[in-house]
């Protein structure tokens, strides 16, 4: 029983599979910037930001499909940009009354709903798009590369490693409580007994996985110490990049960079 | 000459006052091999975690003429035992396999060229060349095994130890393994439940029993002693 | 898919450039600080321990019980985490299970990523360790001090990370203050129940197999004033901001622009009128109360659709 689902990098050998993951981790931080700073309203920018989007899916070998499914799991969050056509003032669009309230719609919280909600739906796709193309290991080297502490790289290639462990463990745990969860075959008996209880129950486990941990990380610290570890951390230094892969990063940011700007300089036109 | 593993008089205490090994000695020549069985909680993994220097008790332990009662000698002999644990999800605790080999010789320094040719060698040694860029949560147990041995190859050690090596294996990966154990020309000190691997690789057995070693001689004759065998918990194979 | 039990994990998109990054700042702070102080305690145990301790806190996210329907709770565990490891590793450890929740499971953003890990690694430990001492010396070190502690700890670190998320959104200019405020603080008051039960579950295990694990929580040094007054301090800025900027909707978003957080170009969008809370009502009072109401009918509204389609698709 392993969870090899909890992997969401998908082997192929596509154009994107094959860019350094230095150059996509930048690249995609450049994007989901520049997406961030494209102000609301200004359609061009977004136009081009999810021509940008869709070509790289389309060249990753993956089925659109696969991203939108994905980018669902985080939509319930979209219902927090919802009031603020009712909310922000400008100029009534539409007017409706809902048992003696009178909802006004403004033009401006129409705008800048719909801009959040595309900025979010831009942004998660690349988001997905960069972990399923790239494996975990070489996303750690590209963090290494933006100069994040090694340290905290080790800390996280370690929680990444032991994450499968334990949630095999944690679905073992799962399936043995329901093994044993039942009703009285003949009726008559409330199962489950109380809230509190169930949840008592679900914090054994928790507890109970917390120990194995704490055991477990005092076996991997000596399985590190016999193979001479010493509390620095070591890593194999990364290769150069290759000119043509750094030549494409500054063209891909001065590009992003660009479209952001437009944004920018159409809403102030506007 | 020197001996690969002296211990003169070992005795180790847990902090909670279990006393796991008492008075051990125990010489292993270069080039034997040796296995070291007993029941559960006889203090074998114990011992184990003493010939390089991760426990520290009471008594003297040498590996190839190292005192590890100097602590400048840890490093050093860390590299001369290859130490496998039992459960290789401990063992392996890097994101990949290469990463896992490639952790031993690393840490001793090496130019990069060496600790790629050390890691090509090791998978080679385990048969395992073609594994390098795998994860190692995907590998079967059998095939994580192998790779734990692996990680301590790369070190080239002069000695190896390794815990429970057939443990929860099915019958195919156990005898890959034992193939694997018994190409491998250097010497061994593995402790193990599993006494046919034991009449089968091992000219020498130690039986250990509540922190003491009982027996001491070779496999051949010991395996004889149903009675010995069985006050310790032991089944001839 | 593992996605976020607890929705707190706020997607880019959501968050304005500038609050984002000054989040950003104080967070990269406060992790490289925390970094430190681990590393003095632990040594060279560092790598290994927190490593270890943040996948199983992740896989620990997984395990549920059944509320109602088809909705269930689930721990997040800052609170669990501070208790038991203290709150510099309890940073450490949040703050990597974050971190990869957003990296491979887009469980939260990238570029807000600073400030999930400000609301989840620094508020909900700050908040539960502040909770849990002032608890823990009340009760002059006995059992009921544990698990009270433990449970409010718990819920004020869902509830207090769950109003910092709202105040961003309303920052943001995403989310007005008066309905987000509401929303995220009144859904989250429950969910912190699930969480305050699932910790004391955890601690009675702690308590009844490795009771010395506890023990070793309590004798904090020195250290733990800093802490102590950070999280008093978040605590106490959380609980006056949210009312207030419930109050004046405006109010932060006018900050922000005074402080040139949002873009000028946006300014002119802005112009303050004071009664857009809820066009029509024109008692404030009543529209910020009808507001919240209804911002958690449409929270609640969705978790349970949610909940109810889950179960549907897995009893087919």
């Amino acid at each position: 029983m392993h969870v090899h689902y909890l992997d969401p990098y998908q082997p192929r050998h596509s154009p994107i599979h094959n860019l350094d993951s230095r150059v996509k981790l930048a690249l995609a931080l450049a994007y989901l910037l520049s997406t961030s700073l494209t102000p609301a309203g200004a359609w061009a920018s977004y136009i081009l930001l999810a021509a940008i989007l869709l070509s790289a899916e389309r060249l990753s070998d993956l089925p659109f499909s696969y991203f939108l499914r994905r980018a669902i799991l985080a939509l319930p969050f979209i219902f927090a940009a919802l009031p603020l056509p009712l909310t922000t003032p400008g100029h009534i669009v539409a007017e409706f009354s809902l048992g003696g309230l009178s909802l006004r719609v403004s033009a401006e919280g129409l705008i800048r709903s719909a801009s959040i909600a595309l900025k979010f739906w831009l942004s998660i796709q690349m988001a997905v798009l960069l972990t399923v193309s790239t494996p975990f290991p070489e996303l750690l080297q590209a963090l290494r590369a933006l100069r994040v502490p090694r340290l905290l790289v080790a800390i996280f290639g370690l929680t990444w490693r032991y994450l499968f462990v334990f949630a095999d463990e944690a679905l073992r745990l799962m399936r043995a409580r329901s093994a044993r969860s039942g009703q009285h075959p003949q009726g008559g008996y409330r199962s489950g007994r109380t809230l509190a209880w169930r949840a008592q129950v679900t914090g054994s486990m928790a507890g109970s996985l917390f120990l194995r941990a704490l055991e477990r990380s005092e076996r991997i610290y000596m399985a590190m110490l016999a193979r001479g570890y010493d509390g620095e951390v070591r890593m194999k230094p990364l290769p150069p990049l290759p000119i043509a892969q750094s030549i494409f990063l500054w063209i891909g940011i001065g590009i992003l960079t660009l479209i952001a700007a437009l944004g920018h300089f159409l809403t102030r036109l506007g | 000459m020197h001996h690969s593993i002296e211990i003169r008089n070992l005795s180790f205490q847990y902090p909670d006052g279990h006393l796991a090994l008492s008075q051990v000695d125990l010489t292993i020549s270069p080039g034997e091999k040796a296995a070291l069985v007993g029941p559960n909680g006889a203090g074998k993994s114990t011992l184990l975690l003493h010939l390089n220097g991760i426990l520290q008790g009471q008594g003297e332990v040498r590996v190839c003429g190292l005192d590890l009662r100097d602590k400048k000698n840890l490093p050093k002999v860390r590299g001369m035992v290859g130490l496998v644990f039992q459960n290789p999800d401990d063992q392996l605790f890097s994101p990949t396999v290469y990463d896992d080999v490639a952790f031993g010789p690393l840490y001793q320094g090496l130019p990069l060229e060496e600790v790629e040719r050390r890691v090509q060698a090791a998978l080679a040694a385990v048969h395992m060349e073609a594994y390098a860029q795998r994860v190692s949560h995907h590998l079967s147990v059998g095939e994580k095994k192998r790779i734990s041995i692996a990680t301590v190859l790369s070190m080239q050690p002069e000695v190896l130890v390794l815990d429970e090596p057939t443990a929860g294996l099915d019958p195919r990966a156990r005898r890959n393994l034992i193939h694997l154990l018994a190409e491998l020309d250097m010497t061994m000190l593995v402790s193990t439940h599993d006494m046919h691997l034991v009449r089968e690789l091992f000219p020498r057995m130690i039986i250990m029993d509540q922190g003491r070693i009982i027996a001491d001689g070779k496999t051949e004759e010991l395996l004889k002693d149903t009675v010995l065998l069985e006050t310790h918990g032991l089944e001839a194979p | 898919m593992l996605s976020a039990p607890i929705p707190m994990h706020i997607p880019d998109g959501f968050l304005s450039t500038p609050v984002s990054v000054v989040l950003w700042i104080i967070s990269i702070a406060a992790i490289a600080y925390a970094l430190r102080r681990v590393g003095n305690e632990l040594g060279e145990r560092q790598v290994p321990f927190m490593g270890v301790l943040s996948a199983a806190i992740f896989a620990g996210q997984m395990l549920n019980f059944t509320v109602v329907g088809g909705t269930s709770g689930h721990l997040l565990g800052s609170a669990l985490a501070t208790i038991l490891l203290g709150p510099w590793a309890a940073i450490i450890v949040m703050t990597s299970v974050v971190a990869i929740q957003a990296l491979i499971f887009q469980d939260g953003g990238l570029v807000v990523l600073g400030a999930n890990l400000f609301n989840m690694a620094i508020v909900g430990v700050a908040v539960a360790y502040t909770v849990y001492r002032a608890i823990h010396r009340l009760s002059g070190g006995r059992q009921w001090g544990i698990f009270v502690g433990g449970f409010l700890a718990a819920w004020s670190s869902i509830e207090f990370a769950a109003l910092a998320c709202a105040l961003q959104l309303a920052a943001s200019g995403t989310s007005p203050a008066n309905v987000a405020v509401p929303a995220m603080g009144g859904i989250h008051a429950l969910i912190g129940v699930g969480e305050g039960l699932i910790t004391v579950g955890a601690l009675a295990f702690l308590y009844a197999t490795r009771r010395d694990l506890l023990i070793a929580g309590e004798g904090s040094t020195p250290q733990g004033k800093l802490v102590w007054g950070v999280g008093l301090a978040i605590a106490l800025l959380l609980a006056v901001l949210s009312p207030l900027a419930s109050a004046y909707p405006d109010g932060l978003e006018w900050v922000a622009e005074e402080h040139g957080f949002i873009e000028a170009a946006r300014a002119p969008l802005y112009e303050v009128i004071p009664d857009y809370l809820f066009p029509g009502v024109s008692n404030e009072a009543l529209a910020t109360i009808l507001a919240g109401v209804l911002g958690t009918l449409i929270v609640f509204g969705v978790v349970f659709a949610i909940g109810y389609a889950r179960r549907k698709r897995s009893a087919t």
